[in-house]
């Protein structure tokens, strides 16, 4: 019994405890922004009554974000751009990172450390160069400059991560594949290809994460509310001068992240063994 | 059907030559074993004939055509991994189709040289399965049984056998040889252990640093290594190497090897009469040293006294190790031996049966 009870103290401390502290962290938001979207003005703006409860909940705000914003038009506007710059990214990542996890070429490895600089090199910096590129092809306030611009740091990240996972597959698989009578484009695509999906999931997950909260290039390339994504629309939107609708501001950015909470949850799995990468023969 | 031709065949990487100008030429239905320690150019030779790796120099024809630029799946070979390759996202029976597949076999015929090639290998129960769910001795037959089905006019094994444990090896062994035999189809063979290479190939290429050192019939590399590295190679335990200098006394020739001579057969006399007075190596398998006197034994017989360092009991026979001087050296002796460890005892050396070697070039004199 003993040791029953000291293997039980053992993991309540280094693993119960720790684990519902993280959990409350990381759900906090989520239950703010829940709770704020859900509170009447009078118990939001009132600094008495207690901050992490509702009293009388209401769907005034969240009336108000799809009545009288364009949020549902935001959204269709992010989930179009976001699924077609991830889609960009991921085949041109699949590309490049297996020529740079499998072909034989000079310069391969200082080829990949370049295109990994370049996700470095911060949007803040680029995002003037890139207006002015982004002007001159008449694409300014259109699905379009988004869709051309994220890839500029969303492929580089795709490549990195699946030449990464790349090169754990065996490359006995691919030349087997070869002499059995597979050119290297079928080997890599009946091969290759389905080995690696965790590992394009998770890219393709993160691409998508990414390109659906992307800020800055779309406050800048963005003008017309009609053209705006969820996070650009509801802070220009839900923002008037120095007032603040925090009830439908914190509604917007509820539905703004179920897509995505929703995607994770589905794919956990293959996302854990994308990132940890593991084909056995 | 068809035979492997390899000429002035030359791989370098960057300043690394892992494979020098090698000729071979291994006829159609033979089994050939390239055999050598790591490092020595034997899977970079394999992978160049399978296509996998590119020709520096050199050319290889395979049933007389010149396949230099030829991609692998048009060479008609099929080649079986050391981690056997399987495809871990296919069953058996997918792993085995795919090569017939691509060919765009009907489906009919697939499935026929699938379920055939799985009733050889005893397999069939097996092809509903995915790789993981299989052991690693029938991870190896789905291997072989994807390269027979597509047919091919030559097989390639890459060290097929070494990720498995030893009792399985010694059948998968036989196994691939009877395979031979029913197939009646060339095979080359790389493996690093010496023991596979006598006991399946019908000729054993031996190579260390990118060069052929010998290439015969088992036996007659064992019983007529070329080199000290060949004899040291192949054979376990590996030949006996004495330093010695080759010394006329009266009308004989003998080798002083400091702490003790031994008398060359008269019939070698004229063979060795170059290095008289030179340094040479005389080397001596196991086996032609005994420790009891052999009368009644054909062969002539030389002496010396040695010390028993180790005595190691093998069942069937017992393994001597003995030292003279500063030599020191292995006996493979009778079971019933009455030899004991730190005694001295009488050995007898087959001097019929010594190999002698320049000390310098190494090569067999």
């Amino acid at each position: 019994m003993a040791a029953v009870g000291e293997t039980f103290t053992k993991k309540l401390f280094s693993f119960y405890i720790p684990l519902f502290f993280f959990t409350i962290l990381m759900l906090f938001p989520f239950y703010w922004m829940f709770i704020t979207s859900i509170k009447p003005n009078r118990e939001l703006y009132n600094v008495k009554s207690l901050p992490f409860w509702v009293f009388n909940p209401t769907l005034e705000h969240w009336k108000y974000l799809f009545k009288n914003t364009l949020f549902t038009r935001w959204a269709l506007n992010t989930l179009f751009i976001s699924i077609v710059s991830t889609a960009i990214s991921l085949i041109s990542g699949i590309m490049a990172g297996y020529a740079l996890s499998r072909l034989r070429f000079k310069g391969a490895s200082a080829l990949g450390i370049a295109i990994f600089i370049t996700y470095l090199v911060p949007p803040t910096l680029l995002f003037i160069p890139l207006a002015e590129v982004v002007h001159n092809f008449n694409l300014l306030d259109t699905p379009w400059a988004l869709i051309l611009t994220y890839p500029t740091f969303l492929i580089p990240f795709c490549t990195w991560l699946l030449s990464g996972y790349f090169k754990t597959i065996p490359k006995e698989l691919e030349e087997c594949a070869r002499i059995d009578g597979a050119t290297r484009l079928q080997a890599m695509i009946w091969i290759i290809l389905p080995l690696a999906t965790p590992g394009i999931l998770s890219a393709g997950m993160f691409a998508f994460t990414l390109s659906w909260n992307e800020f800055i290039y779309a406050l800048v390339f963005l003008s017309s509310p009609t053209q705006k994504t969820i996070p650009v629309g509801v802070v220009s939107e839900l923002i008037k001068g120095d007032v603040f609708f925090w009830g439908s501001l914190m509604a917007g950015a509820l539905f703004g992240s179920i897509p995505v909470a929703l995607i994770y949850s589905f794919f956990v799995e293959h996302y854990v063994t994308g990132l940890t990468g593991a084909v056995k023969g | 059907m068809a035979n492997v031709i390899l000429e002035k065949l030359t791989k370098k990487f960057d300043d690394v030559i892992a494979v020098n100008a090698i000729d071979l030429e291994i006829k159609d239905k033979e089994f050939v074993v390239l055999v050598g320690p790591s490092g020595c150019g034997k899977s970079t030779t394999l992978r160049m004939v399978a296509g996998l790796e590119e020709i520096t120099e050199g050319n290889i024809y395979i049933g007389g055509r010149l396949v230099n630029d030829v991609a692998p799946k048009d060479r008609n070979i099929a080649m079986v991994f050391q981690n056997y390759a399987l495809y871990p996202h296919m069953t058996v029976y997918k792993n085995m189709a795919f090569g017939l597949k691509l060919r765009k076999f009907p489906k009919s015929e697939i499935d026929e040289r699938v379920r055939r090639a799985a009733k050889i290998l005893g397999i069939e129960q097996l092809l509903d399965r995915k790789p993981k769910q299989l052991s690693g001795g029938q991870r190896q037959r789905v291997a072989v049984g994807r390269a027979i089905v597509r047919d091919p006019e030559v097989f390639l094994f890459d060290e097929p056998l070494s990720n498995l444990d030893a009792k399985l090896r010694v059948a998968m062994r036989g196994e691939l040889v009877k395979l031979h035999h029913r197939l009646e189809t060339t095979m080359i063979y790389v493996t690093h252990d010496q023991v596979e290479a006598m006991t399946m190939g019908d000729r054993i290429v031996i190579m260390k640093d990118g060069l052929i050192q010998q290439v015969g019939a088992p036996l007659e590399v064992y019983d007529h290594p070329s080199n000290i590295f060949v004899a040291g190679f192949i054979g376990s335990p590996p030949m006996n190497f004495f330093r010695g200098t080759l010394v006329p006394e009266k009308d004989h020739l003998f080798i002083d090897m400091k702490s003790f001579k031994l008398k060359v057969p008269d019939e070698r006399k004229k063979r060795y009469e170059r290095y008289i007075r030179k340094e040479v190596v005389f080397g001596m398998r196991p086996e032609d040293i005994i420790d009891s006197t052999p009368e009644g034994r054909s062969g002539e017989w030389d002496k010396t006294t040695a010390v028993v360092d180790v005595l190691e009991p093998l069942g069937a026979e017992v393994m001597l190790e003995l030292s003279k001087g500063e030599h020191s050296f292995t006996a493979r002796v009778d079971p019933h031996t009455n030899s004991r460890v730190h005694q001295e005892i009488t050995v007898y050396f087959n001097m019929g049966k010594m190999h002698l070697f320049d000390a310098e070039t190494e090569k067999v004199i």
